[in-house]
């Protein structure tokens, strides 16, 4: 009971600081009042029986989902390439490490120039965040593979086409499926930032949109539903992750 | 019935019943560890049960995976069921220390793995479906088709292997060291079920063990192997009655001579 209760009591301290803070800085600049719990909530459930905020909300997703498409193609394969061969791994390590340092919101400005203005700039930034968490995870998959797995699959005179597809792929979802939890995670938080710029619809253009017509509960609404659907995927990504391992 | 073991005794029995595997003069080096065994020879007959005996890393292990066709020897030939051995034979089956299950396949699965590969020798679905369920009720699985392997004891984990190595309905069973990660109890009901099992499949076993209470109590012969580079030293037929519990003198007769063996062999 205490452990259904205990995240509940988390969420609502929450709200009081984010109450307390409002009317705080209420007394400071009457503007902010918008901002507290009241207003917002109003807002939300405005916002929710309208149809624009859902319409931002479809396409976020489909730019995450796009995004993420986008990675697993590139990443798997390279993934699988490092985990089997040294060479390569060796090759690209250093390279992988120094890309995936970067910010992807660096390439912000080279995206656009390069790709236009559009959906496709903001598709490029969330595989380039999303395609290393899934690269790393699928060769840290192929070198932890059991190896007698393989050995089986050698005593059954298996094809390299049965090795790959009944052995090693299978055999590396557990850990792909880590990657896309932790892939989603990114992707969602550059969501945002790569909405702000060249693109007319999507959360990140609402918040601004937001900010620029000065509803300000509008934007502390977004920044719930942001939470919230964030929230949701990465319980989904993990509900997948159990499930296929059966735990 | 305890002598050393000449090369002319391999050949002369392998001449009384035909072989399923015979091997001559097997030597084996790897980059980095120098030669690991040489002037290695022996047969396993039909139906016999084979313990190779040996201190751990004197190279068994990479025996057995030459003799199952998994790695090439430097020097020597293996023979399956007299046909010279390039590459795993399909009616041979492996069987490790750990059970190593796919753990995305339900049991049933995990048993019947591979059975449909295309190198494998063509079998209907029905017969295929016989072979597993016949493998999983040899070891004691009944009703636990449906179980993934993270819902199966250790114990339980290793019936299904053992029963994964049957479906294949093996003329040869490899098993490397496959009790050894059992507590006793769970070890000794595994010794008794294979015992029962390859008697009923008439296969023969090629056990890799360090355990010599597990040679004695398991096999019909016994090869001891040391040294190094690694090779056979000496051999005993084991004539004991089963179920072998109930003959302790004979078994520490036995058990003795083969220490005696490890002692001035110096292993």
């Amino acid at each position: 009971m205490v452990g259904i209760l205990l995240p509940f009591a988390g969420l609502l301290a929450a709200a009081l600081l984010w109450a307390a803070g409002a009317g705080w800085l209420g007394a400071v600049t009457p503007v902010a009042a918008s901002f507290s719990p009241g207003p917002t909530v109003d807002a939300l459930l405005q916002l929710l029986q309208g149809r624009d905020l859902w319409e931002h909300v479809a396409l976020s997703l489909q730019r995450v989902a796009v995004g993420l498409v986008i990675a697993l193609l590139l990443g798997i394969p390279l993934g699988v390439l490092t985990g089997l061969s040294p060479l390569f791994s060796r090759t690209t390590t250093p390279l992988f490490q120094f890309a995936r340092m970067i910010s992807p919101l660096s390439w912000m400005p080279i995206a656009v120039m390069v790709l236009g203005v559009g959906d496709a700039p903001v598709y490029f930034l969330l595989a380039f965040a999303a395609v290393w968490p899934i690269l790393l995870n699928t060769a840290a998959g192929v070198a932890q593979l059991d190896p007698n797995w393989l050995l089986l699959a050698r005593s059954l005179s298996a094809t390299r086409r049965e090795t790959l597809l009944r052995v090693i792929l299978p055999g590396i979802t557990a850990h792909i499926l880590t990657g896309v939890r932790l892939a989603i995670g990114i992707i969602w938080i550059v969501l945002v930032p790569a909405e702000m710029l060249g693109v007319s619809a999507g959360l990140g253009y609402f918040i601004l949109d937001s900010r620029d017509r000065l509803a300000y509960s509008d934007l502390m609404a977004a920044i719930l539903v942001i939470g919230f659907l964030g929230y949701l995927l990465d319980h989904a990504a993990r509900s997948l992750h159990r499930r296929w391992l059966h735990a | 019935m305890n002598r050393p073991l000449a090369e002319a005794d391999v050949i002369r029995c392998a001449e009384q019943t035909p072989a399923v595997l015979e091997a001559r003069g097997l030597s084996y080096a790897h980059a980095g560890i120098g030669t690991l065994f040489e002037g290695v020879s022996l047969a396993v007959r039909r139906r016999e049960i084979v313990a190779l005996l040996g201190s751990s890393g004197c190279g068994k292990s990479t025996l057995l995976r030459v003799l199952a066709g998994l790695e090439q020897p430097a020097t020597g030939s293996v023979s399956f069921l007299g046909e010279p051995l390039a590459s795993p034979h399909p009616r041979s089956a492996l069987v490790f220390q750990q059970p190593s299950l796919l753990p995305w396949l339900k049991l049933a699965d995990n048993v019947g793995f591979g059975l449909d590969f295309a190198h494998q020798p063509r079998a209907g679905r029905e017969a295929l479906q016989g072979r597993i369920a016949a493998a999983i009720e040899a070891v004691g699985l009944k009703g636990r088709e449906a179980a993934y392997p993270a819902q199966l004891s250790g114990g339980m984990a290793q019936r299904a292997a053992l029963a994964r190595a049957l479906a294949r309905e093996p003329e040869l069973l490899f098993a490397d060291e496959p009790f050894s990660a059992l507590d006793a109890i769970t070890r000794a009901e595994m010794q008794d079920l294979l015992v029962d099992v390859v008697h009923r499949w008439h296969s023969a076993v090629l056990l890799v063990t360090h355990d010599i209470d597990e040679a004695i109590l398991v096999a019909d012969r016994i090869l001891l192997m040391g040294g190094r580079p690694g090779h056979l030293a000496q051999e005993w037929t084991v004539d004991i009655p089963r179920p072998r519990e109930d003959h302790p003198e004979a078994v520490t007769a036995l058990r003795l001579s083969i220490l005696g063996a490890l002692r001035h062999a110096s292993l």
